[in-house]
């Protein structure tokens, strides 16, 4: 029998099962619901078969695992030939606490750091800055100038950790006290491996942390694309993020779409410099949520990677393959976290981590059960990091590669995914691109309307959340809550004070004059920036001199 | 017949952080029930909250924070609060908020003190039961 006879003979064996045994058990055991839907709004089956994937084309839809599209992954060997790196975003109180805390991860298996600065550093505000009070070391560590970052990365080898920075709107400063501090190690820059988020577009309408208007900030995020393709070839210079499309509230077709869109914009800006797209391509990064749909997750992975390649090959005509495959790194989603029974929030993250391994990511972030309440403590945040180690070691899922392909079920999904976000990305593309979708408020309203579908299915109990709408008990959480001593934020704030007084004034005014000089004319900015943190110019005296020359984002606001 | 007046609600964002999910889902949740509501937007200082709060005329006022740094802001917005005559505007909080802090901030006059999970219909109810009636 040819394929084709044997779909036709399956379709016809469904229709017929549909018609005999079905009729019967739906009369004695109804199904739950009138229909299953997931996040994405999308219709699921109650059976799937090959019918559902007859045109699946393996060579040109999976292929191998180490080839395009890279549907299967991104290495020939994954998980065999080596894990994902487990790298726990984590930051708090001064540059002192968090280098311990970085050291106890590193000791307990962690392998490559991931650091969470405060909301002063994210927006580019020193320490002593009036908007800084009452914020300094809450939410991440407070990093001020490179006298701080010494201090973060004191005792770690540049040369042999990778280290990833949650930053964008100030990336440029903290990518060049990072760079300062590993000529300080001694370290060529050829060596130094890491990742800035550097994504400012997502921030417009997803993470909202802006500094400067979009086009100057996709100046800036070109500037460190085009200077890490130059001088650290180790260095992915942006990490184009999904997880905080989706933890504003998006549906993970528009996270899939939006991340792939902010994608296409960066490599066109990076293009318009100069660059070949082979020479910067490869070291694109990604970061996805994953969310608590196991199997929609799953196939949003595989999509992304197969949508991607397809992207740069299509659309950008790049050659070498390294340009088409798509690394990622995933974080469990924070927002599927409830502060009632806290403990529960470990089986949550286990399902979404394990969607993340079965998706084929190349690093992995699980959250702490205690994040709906605090940043993590030191026992919470260890439970988090062995759910990873349990997983790779004692589940088996790491022992072969994309496990789950050629699943009826995930191979329909992950198809339906890309035809979704497909559709997306035209419609961008009619708008006019990504800084006019943003302007047109389009990507906020579309997060904001599904984040607030999702809140209306809760209420109305068409979602249940265990201890939250249903499974409830009544008792308030009693776990320890990691607290920030106010005394951290005094003492932040005398010793950059301390430092203002002791440094080379006269250098920092020069060094500043002339980043205002070339922020004018329209240059790389990076050579100068490196140059005005090692004379221990602030990090709010930098983004100050940029804030004058290019104004402030102000917020378009949607709800 | 004279119809009621609705009950106008402003719904701010102090602090640094960017967490406005849910700050939009109630603004959006207390419109959907009926009441006019004024968002402020990202990255409000205590004083910009209190001057909306005034120049808008609110009966209303839910802060939304998640930075941790409630501790500092909350106790500031009340006391500007009180000295622009504001006293007989309700307020309420949300976000992420440690249960061992909610006493002390209620002490501060913050009526209460919604964490995550709570359903809009909740957060509406309490508006309607808790506004201050003015004539």
């Amino acid at each position: 029998m040819s394929d084709k006879e044997k779909n036709s003979s399956i379709k016809e064996e469904l229709q017929r099962w549909e018609k005999t045994t079905l009729p019967r058990w739906m009369r004695q055991r109804p199904e739950r619901k009138n229909e299953f839907r997931n996040h994405s709004g999308m219709l699921i089956k109650r059976v799937y078969t090959p019918e559902d994937i007859k045109d699946l084309d393996y060579m040109l839809d999976l292929g191998f695992p180490g080839e395009y599209p890279f549907t299967r992954g991104v290495h020939a060997t994954m998980y065999r030939g080596r894990l994902w790196t487990m790298r726990m975003f984590s930051g708090y109180g001064t540059a002192g606490q968090t280098n311990q805390r970085f050291k106890y991860l590193l000791k307990e298996g962690e392998t490559g750091l991931s650091i969470a600065f405060d909301y002063p550093t994210i927006t580019g505000y020193d320490s002593d800055h009036p908007f800084a009070e009452g914020e300094v070391g809450i939410c991440g560590v407070a990093v001020a100038s490179l006298k701080d970052m010494e201090v973060l990365l004191d005792g770690i080898p540049l040369d042999k950790v990778t280290t990833s920075m949650t930053i964008n709107g100030p990336a440029a400063m903290l990518l060049a006290m990072y760079v300062a501090v590993g000529d300080k190690q001694g370290v060529p820059r050829e060596k130094i491996g890491g990742t800035t988020q550097n994504d400012m577009l997502k921030e417009y309408f997803a993470q909202k942390l802006c500094i400067f208007p979009p086009k100057p900030s996709l100046k800036l995020v070109t500037d460190i694309t085009e200077y890490c393709t130059r001088h650290l070839p180790k260095w992915n210079p942006i990490s184009i993020s999904g997880y905080h499309i989706r933890e504003a509230g998006s549906n993970a077709v528009q996270e899939l779409a939006f991340t792939l869109y902010d994608g296409i914009a960066y490599v066109e800006s990076v293009l318009k410099r100069g660059l070949k797209v082979d020479d910067f391509a490869p070291r694109l990064s990604f970061f996805f949520a994953s969310h608590n749909n196991l199997f929609e997750e799953i196939a949003k992975f595989r999509a992304a990677r197969r949508l991607w390649a397809k992207i740069m090959k299509e659309r950008f005509h790049a050659k070498s393959p390294r340009s088409m495959w798509m690394r990622m790194h995933v974080q469990t989603s924070g927002c599927t976290l409830t502060s009632q029974q806290p403990l529960n929030n470990i089986t949550r993250t286990t399902i979404e981590a394990l969607a993340a391994v079965l998706g084929g990511t190349q690093s992995l972030h699980t959250n702490s059960f205690d994040e709906a309440l605090c940043l993590p403590t030191e026992e919470a945040v260890r439970v988090a990091l062995r759910t990873q180690q349990i997983m790779a070691h004692e589940s088996g899922a790491a022992d072969t590669t994309d496990p789950l392909a050629g699943s009826y079920y995930v191979e329909a999904l992950t198809n339906e995914m890309e035809k979704q976000a497909m559709e997306y990305i035209q419609k961008i593309d009619d708008m006019g691109g990504a800084i006019a979708a943003i302007e047109k408020g389009f990507f906020q309203k579309e997060i904001a309307d599904s984040a607030y579908k999702y809140q209306r299915e809760t209420d109305e109990k068409k979602r249940i959340i265990v201890g939250v709408n249903e499974y409830k008990t009544g008792e308030k959480a009693l776990i320890p809550i990691l607290r920030i001593d106010p005394k951290v934020e005094k003492e932040q704030v005398s010793r950059l004070q301390k430092l203002r007084r002791e440094r080379d004034n006269g250098k920092v005014e020069k060094v500043l004059e002339k980043l205002h000089y070339m922020a004018e004319k329209d240059e790389n900015l990076m050579p100068i920036i490196i140059n005005a943190v090692r004379a221990y110019a602030t990090l709010g005296e930098i983004c100050g001199v940029l804030r004058k020359v290019y104004g402030e984002h102000k917020e378009l606001i949607i709800i | 017949m004279q119809t009621e007046k609705k009950i106008r609600v402003l719904i701010a964002k102090p602090g640094l952080d960017s967490h406005d999910r849910g700050a939009k889902i109630v603004a959006r949740s207390l419109r959907d029930a009926g009441m006019e509501v004024i968002y402020t937007g990202l990255r409000q200082t205590p004083e910009q909250i209190v001057e909306t709060a005034l120049q808008e005329d609110v009966d209303v006022v839910g802060l939304s924070i998640l930075s941790g740094a409630h501790k500092t802001l909350f106790p500031k917005i009340m006391e500007l609060m009180r000295g622009k005559g504001l006293t007989d505007v309700m307020v309420f909080a949300g976000g992420i908020i440690p249960e061992e802090d909610i006493p002390e901030l209620k002490k501060l006059g913050i009526k209460e003190i919604f964490g995550p999970g709570t359903p809009t219909e909740a957060i509406a109810k309490f508006v309607f039961d808790n506004v201050p009636r003015r004539t």
